[in-house]
């Protein structure tokens, strides 16, 4: 069970290997990358800063991966999150769940995402062709997102 | 009470800084109590906490409601909803 928040871009397949590498008990891997996109705006996004909250930022992902491990049986996790300057089409998020069966690997993952975003402390800033600069707003589809995991399942 | 304050994002630009040692007064008592006493400290902090309904805040790192009390807080830290992932 990991997190990591870095600046350096993130190699997917490497990230499973170590996570399962020697392992026979892993019966189902779920990742999920989260990337810049562009959007169809003629004043195009041209690049992304994200900034965090050192210290807290960690310790938050590390609940929210605890709160997965005692909601579903997963044998491993991971979590990575970039933060600095970033270009439509970069990486930004990675989440990886295994476990013995899809179905917690699945839901885990989903579970992790949508709490890391409406908990972690992370703010994104959005830099445009014309040359201005935007914090992006949360959206409430997230916080509805979030919601439906609650109450706790068991 | 002496208190490390951090801001992040909008509210750091506002402020026009990232940390800040404060005393804070016996009578604030809570995270809203302290984001109205902030207001008082300048024009950049008015701006910064003009909509403090929409501001969140942590203590020493654990994310909480603006009826948290802040004795024996070591570091607040005031932000916009986040938007990571």
């Amino acid at each position: 069970m990991t997190v990591r928040v870095q600046a350096e871009d993130f190699d997917i397949g490497a990230e499973v290997r170590g996570l399962t590498a020697g392992r026979t008990d892993v019966g189902a891997v779920v990742t999920f990358t989260g990337t810049v996109r562009a959007d169809a705006s003629a004043n195009r996004i041209t690049s992304m800063t994200l900034e965090h909250y050192p210290g807290m930022t960690e310790a938050e992902l590390a609940r929210v991966e605890g709160e997965a491990q005692r909601r579903w049986p997963l044998l491993a996790s991971l979590i990575v999150h970039r933060v600095g300057r970033l270009a439509p089409g970069d990486n930004i998020v990675l989440v990886v769940t295994a476990s013995a069966h899809r179905e917690a690997a699945f839901a885990a993952a989903e579970f992790l995402m949508d709490y890391l975003k409406t908990r972690a402390p992370f703010w994104k800033k959005e830099s445009r062709a014309d040359g201005s600069q935007t914090w992006v707003e949360t959206r409430d589809s997230d916080e509805d997102a979030a919601r439906r995991w609650q109450p706790p399942s068991r | 009470m002496s208190v490390k304050l951090l801001y992040f994002a909008w509210v750091r630009e506002k402020t026009g800084k990232a940390e800040e040692h404060v005393d804070v007064p016996a009578s604030v008592g809570t995270v809203a109590e302290l984001m109205t006493w902030l207001k008082g400290r300048g024009p950049e902090y008015a701006e910064a906490f003009a909509r403090a309904e929409v501001i969140r805040a942590a203590v020493d790192r654990v994310h909480v409601q603006p009826t948290t009390r802040i004795a024996g807080a070591r570091e607040v830290a005031f932000f916009p909803p986040v938007t990571g992932g």
